[in-house]
């Protein structure tokens, strides 16, 4: 394996190691670029829907995977998102480019109220603090005018200046922009003394005090760019789907969020990627073997609907049984195989 | 130092302190100082207070009454973090890594405090958080070397030997850069080899690092060997103080330990 001495530390943390590695990130890169003139809409809508669940479930790792704090309320900071951006750029004719940040800050600073009483709660009581939560934004949703409830509401197309984001292509481009971004942001928040400090406290949050580590100010912290990941997943879903209703943030997206983080892995950046593929790819896989099965099982659409959160309920409990460290935990494993191959022991 | 001992100055003052703990008395009107530079024993039989005390000392309880002054200042009531950000490190007697890091973030989450840099320059990791990275790194790097740990770096914490898993536990302690560490058992578990390396340690640790050292141990060998002063502790009483020779004739001592007066002895 690579003991290779470093002389220096700056080399020993960077963030793309080695040539290897850095090649693989151009091939990436490439590979995004040219993957729009390949694909159908269709295809595209999948990759879209996919890019924007890995920035919420990245928000969702950095809380309950890396701090150890249980939500069951992210959904309600995606909608919190989608609805200050839907309000902002259409009420008040905000431009996208402003609204985006506000509404990760308006979920952000949400988050950092809903993150003080994590001071006091943990666990079960935690987590039904932050269902309550939910069920109070869903609540809100549903009666306050200017949301207009059930009825939903439309939301303007993003234009950057004169130019407006119409097709699935250009919308892939933008959201995978922000996936990639949202990424790297992760991956360096999680190596920096912040990160070290979420994991401390979900590892000993006793020890990790005594080594100096405010537990109000880091949990609060957590909580705080968890929203903010939300807000902005939830912001490019307004714009991208152009309608909100706000039985689409209730409490079967936060389920998903949950099914994403540990299908992917806790705890881990890749993890939380490889989730949102998956978890956003099944239900496509669904209807898509439905589809064909449908001639000769015709009762089989009906159930299509109710069935999306009874599978992630099973993969919870599955993935919780049988791999707890996720796909990353494959990932690892296969990783270190092929790193010792043929050498096995 | 023994040659001084009346103008070292005090660094740690425990003054009648008292904790409850449903009937228990865990800590009964305890007082001592610790003076700067020194290595401090607490010794007393199972449940004789000894962890309790320092769980006062660094704000994980409250006691009931008395106060804790640490360099004249009163902590009594502080919150944990701020006690150990005042320069009072603590390892644990029971190990308490985080254990979803490697042996190298272990220590480094320890430097945390000392790092200035905000979240917006964390999120990118350039200019200000990788300069104090680098910084906190080297500081870290030498404790790594001082404890023979050079080889672990990059290990989870959960992979090593308990004796192994003792020495992060006081490396992560010393990574604060103490000015006073409270050491829990350090050698409890360990074999011979490892309880020497331990020793040895706490001695550099001690006149090398300046760092005053308040030290529960129930091996007696190594107390005798490193205190400069020794405090027993009985059912949350201190019942005796002095230096290890005067302890060890102590009649009180003597008795409260008398079913394990061959370890005393030996
Ligand atoms: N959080 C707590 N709740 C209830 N009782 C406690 C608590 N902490 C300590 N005690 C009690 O206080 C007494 C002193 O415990 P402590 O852990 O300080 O003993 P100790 O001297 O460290 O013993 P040992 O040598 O076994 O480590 C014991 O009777 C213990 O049961
Ligand atoms: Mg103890």
């Amino acid at each position: 394996m690579g003991s290779s001495f470093k002389v220096n530390y700056k080399e020993d943390m960077a963030l793309f190691q080695n040539l290897w590695v850095k090649t693989w990130l151009v091939i990436l890169i490439l590979l995004m670029i040219i993957l729009p003139f390949f694909l159908n809409r269709y295809q595209l809508s999948i990759l879209n829907e996919m890019g924007i669940a890995t920035i919420g479930a990245l928000g969702l790792n950095l809380l309950i995977g890396y701090t150890g704090q249980i939500s069951l309320g992210h959904g309600a900071f995606v909608a919190i998102g989608a609805y200050t951006s839907g309000l902002l750029t259409g009420k008040l004719g905000i431009p996208f480019i402003i609204s985006l940040p506000l509404s990760g800050l308006m979920a952000a600073l949400l988050g950092l109220i809903v993150g003080i009483p994590s001071l006091r709660l943990k666990g079960l009581y935690l987590a039904l603090g932050t269902l309550a939560f939910g069920f109070v934004i869903e609540y809100i949703l549903f009666h306050w005018d200017l949301t207009q409830g059930d009825l939903g509401m439309a939301v303007k197309r993003i234009s950057l200046g004169q130019f407006q984001i119409k097709t699935q292509k250009q919308y892939f481009y933008l959201i995978a922009a922000f996936a990639f971004l949202a990424v790297l942001c992760a991956k360096n928040l999680v190596r920096s003394k912040i990160g070290r400090s979420f994991i401390a406290i979900r590892d000993r949050d006793i020890a990790a005090e005594a080594m100096g580590i405010s537990l109000a100010k880091y949990k609060i912290m957590a909580f705080g760019l968890s929203s903010f990941y939300a807000g902005i997943a939830g912001c490019l879903a307004a714009h991208y789907n152009r309608w909100i209703v706000p039985g689409s943030f209730d409490i079967s997206l936060s389920i998903a969020y949950i099914a994403m983080i540990i299908m992917g892995g806790l705890g881990t950046v890749l993890g939380s990627v490889l989730g949102a593929i998956l978890i956003t790819g099944i239900p496509h896989a669904i209807v898509y073997i439905v589809d064909l099965l449908k001639d000769t099982y015709p009762a089989l659409s009906g159930f299509i609907v109710d069935f999306k959160l009874g599978i992630f309920g099973i993969i919870i409990v599955g993935t919780l049984l049988f791999e707890p460290a996720g796909l990353y935990g494959i990932y690892r494993r296969t990783k270190v195989y092929w790193k010792t191959w043929p050498f096995k022991y | 130092m023994a040659v001084i001992e009346n103008q070292v100055p005090i660094q740690l003052t425990v003054s009648d302190l008292s904790i409850r703990f449903g009937g228990i008395h865990a800590l009964n009107a305890v007082s001592l100082a610790v003076r700067e530079g020194e290595i401090y024993s607490i010794i007393g039989p199972n449940g004789a207070g000894k962890t309790t005390l320092f769980n006062c000392i660094s704000g994980i309880y409250l006691a009931q009454e008395g106060s804790i002054q640490f360099n004249g200042l009163d902590i009594t009531g502080m919150k944990p973090h701020r006690i150990a950000q005042m320069g009072i490190a603590r390892a644990f007697q029971n190990i308490e890594l985080f254990r979803g890091m490697t042996v190298l973030d272990n220590l480094m989450s320890a430097r945390g405090h000392a790092m200035r840099y905000g979240l917006f320059s964390a999120a990118v990791f350039i200019g200000k958080c990788l300069q104090e990275e680098v910084r906190c790194r080297d500081e870290v790097e030498e404790i790594i070397e001082f404890l023979d740990l050079q080889n672990l770096r990059k290990s989870p914490v959960g992979s090593l030997s308990y004796g192994l898993q003792k020495r992060v536990e006081l490396g992560r302690a010393l990574a604060m850069r103490p000015k006073l560490l409270l050491v829990d058992e350090p050698v409890s578990g360990m074999n011979l080899e490892e309880t020497e390396d331990m020793a040895r340690y706490m001695l550099d640790i001690n006149e090398e690092m300046n760092i005053t050292i308040i030290l529960v141990e129930h091996e007696m060998g190594v107390v005798m060997d490193l205190s400069d002063r020794v405090t027993v502790l009985n059912f949350g009483t201190k019942i005796a103080e002095g230096s290890p020779q005067e302890i060890s004739k102590d009649p009180q001592v003597i008795s409260a330990y008398l079913g394990e007066t061959q370890q005393l002895s030996s």
